[in-house]
C-alpha cells in the first residue's frame, strides 16, 4: 500500500522523447477533431453565413449581429434561446434532483452495516442497465409505450381510469414528465455507484467512533458522512449539470425533433442542431455553440476548482 | 426494561429492511417495466398489439424478425454492421491510444509533462456539441460526409478513458519492471506493447467495452455527417422510424427494430455486468 509513495520519488530515466511520441497521437488527434472545429465555431459565429434554398449566402463578417439576433425578441416577444435554455433547465432539474436523492438513499442502504442489504449484485445490475442503452432506442421504445394506441394507455383503458385515450404527447407537463423519468432512469444507477464508492473510502473508524459517541444515524449522515461526501456529492451534481447542457437525444427522438407541444420541450442542443440541417446556417449554430461553451466553460471550472481541491485534501486511501 | 429497548430496536431494524427492499424492488420494477413489455411485445403481431395489452410472450418473434431483417426503407442488417465497424474501431482506437498517452505521462519525465496532464483534465469536460459547427463545415469542405473516418478518428483523443488509465497504472504498474525491461534491451515502444499492456488486461476490457457501447449508442455527430442510407448507423435509423408516419407501420415489426438496436449491448451487459459494474466505480473520480 505504502507503495505510491515510493513510486513517485522514483528518479526517472532521461528518455523524455519517448514520453513526448507516446502523446503525441493524442494531441494530434484533439487539435485537429476537437480544438481546431471548437475554434472554427467561434469564429463562426462572426459571419453571416448559411443556405437559402439554393443560394449561399454570406460567409461575410458581421460582428456580435448573431449574438444580437438570438437575443431578439421575436414578434411574440419572447427570446427562443432563453425559451430553451429555461426548458433545458427544468428538464435537467426535475430529473437531476431525484437522481440525486435516490441515489443518496441508495448508496446509504447499499453501504449500511444495519441494513446488510441482500442481493446487492442484482439490485445494482437492473438499477445500472438503462444507463448502457442507446438513448434514442429507448425514447422511440417511450414514445411506442405512451403513444395513443401503445401499452400505458391500454392497460389505463383496461383499468377504466380514462374512457379516451391519454395524449401523453399533446401536453407540456405529460412529455417533461417523461423526458424527466428518462434521464432519471439512464442516470440514477450510475450516480449511486459513484456515490457508493464515495461512502466506502471513507473510513469506518470515524462511523464507529461517531456511534459510540452516541451520535444517532441521522447525526452520522448529516456530521460525518455528508461533509465527507461533499467533493463527490459537488463533482455528480456539475458533472450531472454539464450532461444536462448537453440533453439531446432522448427529447430530439421522443418528439421528433419539434420539442412539442409548442417548442416546450425544446432544449440548446437541438436549437444547435435546427441550424446544421439542410439550411447549414453555421452564423447562428456557432453563436448558439458559443453561449453553450460560456456556460460550460463557467461550469467546468467549478469542477476542475472542486476536483484540485478534493486532491489537495487528501484523506482518500 | 433493556429487553424491550432491544425488542422494539430490532423491530425497527425489521421494518426498516422491509421498507428499503419494498424501494429496490419498485425502482428494479421501474427500470425493467420498458424492456419487459419491449421484449414482449416483440413477440406478438401487429393485430395483436392493436387489440390490447398483454403480459405473456406470443409466438410472432421469428416473423416480426424477418418482417424487420428484410424492411425495404429501414435496412437494419446493414446498420447494425455499420455500426459494428464504428463503434468496434472507435473502441480499439480509445482504448489503445489512451493507454499510450497514460503511459507516456506516468512512465517518462519531460518538460511539458505537467502542462499536457493538466490540459487533458481541463478539456475533459468539454462537451464535443460546442465544436459541432465546425466539424461539420469541415467534413462537408473535405467531402468527408458518409464516411467514417470523421467518426472513428477523434476516438484516438478521449480525455475521460486516458484519466481512468492513468489511475490504474499508478496502481498496479510499478516502473521497476519497465527498467528491468530496459535493462534487458527491450525498446520502449515494445515495452509497452509486449510487457505493459498485459498488465493491463482488466482495464483494457472494461474500457474496451465502454467505449464499444459509447460509440454503438452515439447520434448526434453521426447524425450529420452520414446522409445515405447506406451508411447510417443504427441510432439513426431508430430516429427514422420516429419521424416516419408510424400509424402505417407493423409495430410488432418496430418492437424488433427497437430490440435489435439495444441487444448486442443487452447481450454483453448480461455476461459483464459484474465487471462493467466494477469499472464505473474505478473510472469515477475517488472522494
Amino acid at each position: 500500500m505504502k507503495q505510491p509513495e515510493l513510486k513517485k520519488r522514483h528518479k526517472s530515466v532521461s528518455y523524455a522523447k519517448w514520453g513526448y511520441l507516446f502523446i503525441l497521437p493524442f494531441f494530434l488527434a484533439y487539435f485537429l477533431c476537437s480544438f481546431f472545429p471548437q475554434a472554427l465555431t467561434i469564429y463562426n459565429s462572426f459571419f453571416e453565413n448559411y443556405r437559402d434554398g439554393l443560394t449561399q449566402v454570406g460567409p461575410k463578417f458581421v460582428g456580435f449581429a448573431n449574438y444580437v439576433k438570438l437575443f431578439t425578441p421575436d414578434s411574440t416577444g419572447s427570446v427562443d434561446i432563453l425559451k430553451y435554455a429555461g426548458n433545458t433547465l427544468i428538464l435537467w432539474i426535475c430529473g437531476a434532483v431525484p437522481q440525486i436523492v435516490i441515489a443518496m438513499l441508495l448508496a446509504l442502504f447499499f453501504t449500511s452495516y444495519r441494513l446488510k442489504i441482500r442481493g446487492q449484485a442484482f439490485f445494482k445490475a437492473v438499477i445500472y442497465l438503462p444507463n448502457l442503452i442507446m438513448a434514442s432506442a429507448f425514447s422511440m421504445l417511450f414514445f411506442t409505450l405512451f403513444s395513443n394506441v401503445g401499452p400505458v394507455n391500454q392497460i389505463i383503458q383496461a383499468a377504466g381510469w380514462a374512457n379516451a385515450p391519454i395524449d401523453f404527447f399533446g401536453r407540456t407537463f405529460t412529455v417533461r414528465a417523461m423526458i424527466c423519468l428518462m434521464n432519471f432512469l439512464m442516470w440514477f444507477g450510475n450516480t449511486t455507484i459513484l456515490l457508493m464508492a464515495g461512502i466506502m473510502g471513507i473510513d469506518q473508524s470515524l462511523f464507529e467512533a461517531a456511534t459510540i459517541d452516541g451520535a444517532s444515524p441521522t447525526q452520522v449522515f448529516f456530521k460525518v458522512t455528508l461533509p465527507l461526501l461533499t467533493p463527490i456529492l459537488l463533482y455528480t451534481v456539475i458533472t450531472a449539470m454539464i450532461g444536462g447542457l448537453q440533453m439531446f437525444d432522448v427529447p430530439q427522438v421522443l418528439t421528433k425533433g419539434v420539442g412539442m407541444p409548442d417548442r416546450t420541450s425544446v432544449t440548446l442542443i437541438m436549437y444547435l442542431n435546427s441550424f446544421l440541417g439542410t439550411s447549414k446556417n453555421y452564423g447562428m449554430g456557432g453563436a448558439v455553440s458559443g453561449i453553450i461553451f460560456l456556460i460550460t466553460g463557467a461550469l467546468s471550472a467549478v469542477v476542475y476548482r472542486s476536483l484540485s481541491k478534493s486532491y489537495k485534501g487528501g484523506g482518500q486511501k | 426494561m433493556n429487553t424491550s429497548d432491544t425488542r422494539k430496536a430490532r423491530a425497527m431494524l425489521t421494518l426498516s429492511r422491509v421498507l428499503v427492499y419494498l424501494v429496490l424492488i419498485f425502482l428494479s420494477i421501474l427500470c425493467l417495466f420498458a424492456f419487459y413489455m419491449l421484449i414482449i411485445n416483440s413477440t406478438r403481431s401487429n393485430a395483436d398489439l392493436q387489440g390490447g395489452f398483454r403480459l405473456l410472450m406470443q409466438g410472432n418473434f421469428l416473423e416480426n424478425l424477418k418482417n424487420a431483417w428484410n424492411d425495404a426503407s429501414i435496412n437494419i442488417p446493414r446498420g447494425m454492421l455499420n455500426s459494428f465497424i464504428i463503434a468496434g474501431l472507435s473502441a480499439v482506437l480509445t482504448t489503445y491510444f489512451s493507454a499510450l498517452t497514460a503511459y507516456g505521462i506516468h512512465a517518462y519525465q519531460f518538460r511539458l509533462k505537467k502542462l499536457a496532464f493538466g490540459f487533458i483534465m481541463a478539456i475533459m469536460v468539454i462537451p464535443n456539441q460546442v465544436g459541432a459547427v465546425g466539424f461539420v463545415q469541415i467534413i462537408y469542405k473535405l467531402k468527408l460526409t458518409n464516411n467514417y473516418l470523421p467518426l472513428v478518428l477523434p476516438a484516438v483523443a478521449a480525455p475521460i478513458v486516458f484519466f481512468y488509465m492513468k489511475q490504474y497504472m499508478e496502481s498496479v504498474l510499478p516502473l521497476e519492471i519497465v527498467e528491468a525491461a530496459r535493462v534487458d534491451g527491450s525498446g520502449e515502444f515494445h515495452t509497452f506493447n509486449r510487457i505493459v499492456l498485459p498488465m493491463l488486461k482488466p482495464a483494457l476490457a472494461v474500457q474496451l467495452i465502454f467505449a464499444f457501447v459509447t460509440s454503438w449508442n452515439n447520434y448526434f455527430i453521426p447524425s450529420l455527417i452520414l446522409t445515405k442510407a447506406e451508411y447510417k448507423t443504427v441510432p439513426i435509423m431508430i430516429a427514422q422510424l420516429r419521424s416516419a408516419d408510424y400509424s402505417k407501420f407493423d409495430m410488432g415489426k418496430v418492437y424488433m427494430f427497437i430490440l435489435l438496436a439495444i441487444l448486442p449491448v443487452l447481450i454483453v451487459y448480461i455476461f459483464l455486468s459484474r465487471s462493467i459494474i466494477k469499472g464505473v466505480t474505478a473510472g469515477g473520480v475517488k472522494g
